[in-house]
């Protein structure tokens, strides 16, 4: 085997399958369901994007898929063996950073590896090697909060890749950069994937951000939440943002997907609020009308 | 309303603009101010601060005491009690922090008794503590040590309470032990509160000095009457109708109590050198 570290060696792309699953908050007299008879699958090598509706319960699946937390009922398989508890085949992104901020970048793409005792000269050439890859080689020695939003993002995603993880999740890991930033860290995002086909699972609400990314997107209910709809997009890779705009099947995907969204958000917007509930109501004769 | 109307600031002489804005050129002319304006009420004798001697009855007070081995001797002893007093502060509360803050069931045994404990000020701790420890120089040490303890543990208690938990779900993901969590999450996480209940902790131990070198009720080694430290010094001078003295040692306390702080900042800043950035 050659030295030289690549991104593509010993990648081993893992398919998690969640089925019926659902999760309960609370006690018997106040009980929330967040989660209801959930199943999907996050194929092997793909990069299967979900979209919902804000607060609806998309956080949750994703602690359910990281182990953080158990399923009520229901269960959660990664390549068929049932997920237990955390794990570092299944690395998540968290929303903003999650990066150690008492560490240097550097430090914080070892702490995989040191944590389970696995450095070697292979992993020090490994990081070095991924330092390079997210464009951060200047910054080794800088601390979290020395590097801008998309610095940061970056260096989350070496930290992630060094521990060679069979699934990536992904928590709206751009929300909060600003719009050009975003878009950059689509392309590079994407192109990163292209490169590894490692098995991403990525959460947003930004449809625009989902069409770009995704091989297959999931379209998630309102609360409390299941799948709504599986659209394959099949806009060829690589992408660009003109592809957004102008190819025709990436809008009827939009289109779809966006009627689908807006008819949940309309649900979760109309709970618990009598106006919102009249508002909603008087919408939907309006639509009809036309 | 009042209309808001934006102006860009005035550009001003570089030279005048950089002097000025200089913090230790501000500092000094924010003690000039108070040390003039100090002078003016005491000497046109002003209410209250009518009955304070003026500065330049302090400063001429205080001259002849800085060839003073007593005077000197009073900082030496005073500093002695606090970094002791302290130390053991940092030595029982720290851990203690952590352990609250990581043991829910040693949380809720301790926090009560901790609770009754914290609002007790030291000074009523005196009587007791002469009694409890067979030496003066304990009792006094006592006394300061629960000055700070308090501060430094709710400190380290709120600090470690405080660190994000997605830091714990990412370091358990990467494949974590609890030792690993404890050593390199919890310990750097828990530091810049460390650092800050540190820092409010010493300035309490002087806070507390007066009350604690009461208890030495005397030179103790050095019969001089400068010899009990900086918090006997007032006390001293107190009795003997010398308010230059009392002013003399208040100064002192304030000074000494602002070089603890600063050097405890400095430490702090190199120990924690990613909080600096922020």
């Amino acid at each position: 085997m050659s030295a030289v570290p690549s991104l593509r060696a010993n990648i081993k792309a893992g398919e998690l399958e969640v089925s019926q699953v659902s999760k309960s908050y609370g006690d018997a007299t106040f009980r929330t369901e967040v989660v209801r008879n959930c199943s999907f699958k996050i194929e092997r090598s793909k990069l299967t994007v979900m979209i919902g509706p804000s607060g609806c319960g998309k956080s949750t699946l994703i602690r359910l898929l990281a182990g953080f937390e158990k399923p009520t009922s229901g269960s959660i398989t990664l390549n068929g063996q049932p997920v237990t508890g955390p794990g570092h085949d299944r690395l998540v992104l968290f929303q903003e950073s999650a990066l150690f901020p008492w560490m240097t970048t550097w430090d914080n793409i070892l702490y995989g590896p040191r944590a389970r005792g696995e450095v070697s000269r292979q992993t020090r050439e490994l990081a070095e090697f991924l330092l390079n890859k997210v464009g951060l080689a200047q910054f080794r020695k800088k601390y979290p909060t020395q590097l801008s939003g998309g610095m940061q993002r970056r260096a989350e995603l070496a930290r992630a890749m060094i521990n060679n993880p069979a699934v990536m999740i992904l928590d709206e890991p751009f929300r909060g950069l600003d719009a050009m930033t975003k878009a950059l860290m689509w392309e590079y995002y994407s192109a990163l994937f292209e490169e590894t086909r490692r098995t991403n699972f990525f959460v947003t609400t930004d449809i625009d951000e989902a069409i770009f990314l995704a091989d297959r997107l999931l379209v998630m209910s309102n609360i409390p939440t299941q799948v709504r709809a599986v659209i394959e997009i099949d806009v060829p890779r690589p992408r660009t943002q003109l592809d957004l705009v102008e190819n025709d099947r990436a809008n009827e995907i939009k289109m779809q997907a966006l009627s689908i969204l807006h008819e949940e958000a309309m649900k979760s917007f109309s709970r618990g609020s009598k106006a919102a509930a009249d508002f909603v109501e008087a919408y939907s004769k309006r639509v009809s009308k036309t | 309303m009042s209309a808001v109307v934006a102006t860009a600031p005035q550009p001003r002489p570089r030279a005048a603009q950089s002097i000025w804005h200089h913090h230790l050129v501000r500092a000094v002319i924010s003690i000039a101010v108070f040390l003039v304006l100090w002078e003016l009420g005491a000497r046109f004798k002003l209410p209250w601060v009518g009955q304070v001697p003026p500065p330049t009855v302090v400063f001429n007070t205080w001259l002849p005491l800085l060839q003073d081995p007593g005077y000197w001797y009073s900082w030496v002893q005073s500093s002695r009690r606090v970094l002791s007093g302290f130390i053991a502060a940092m030595i029982i509360g720290i851990p203690f922090g952590l352990a609250m803050a990581t043991s829910r069931m040693f949380h809720d045994i301790s926090f009560p008794v901790f609770e009754i404990l914290r609002p007790i000020p030291p000074l009523a701790w005196v009587p007791a503590a002469i009694i409890f420890w067979p030496t003066q120089e304990l009792s006094i040490g006592f006394v300061i040590f629960l000055g700070a303890i308090f501060t430094i543990m709710l400190n380290v208690l709120g600090g470690a309470r405080s660190i994000d938990v997605r830091f714990f779900q990412a370091a358990r993901s990467m494949g974590s032990s609890n030792w690993d969590i404890f050593r390199r999450i919890i310990l750097p996480g828990v530091l810049p509160s460390i650092v800050v209940g540190c820092e409010v902790g010493i300035g309490i131990t002087w806070n507390v000095v007066v009350a604690a070198e009461m208890i030495s009720g005397g030179g103790g080694a050095i019969q001089s009457s400068a010899g009990g430290g900086l918090g006997f010094f007032i006390w001293n001078s107190y009795i003997g109708f010398s308010y230059p003295q009392i002013v003399v040692g208040m100064i002192s306390i304030g000074i000494a109590g602002y070089i603890s702080s600063a050097i405890i900042r400095k430490l702090g800043q190199t120990i924690t050198p990613w909080a600096r950035t922020r």
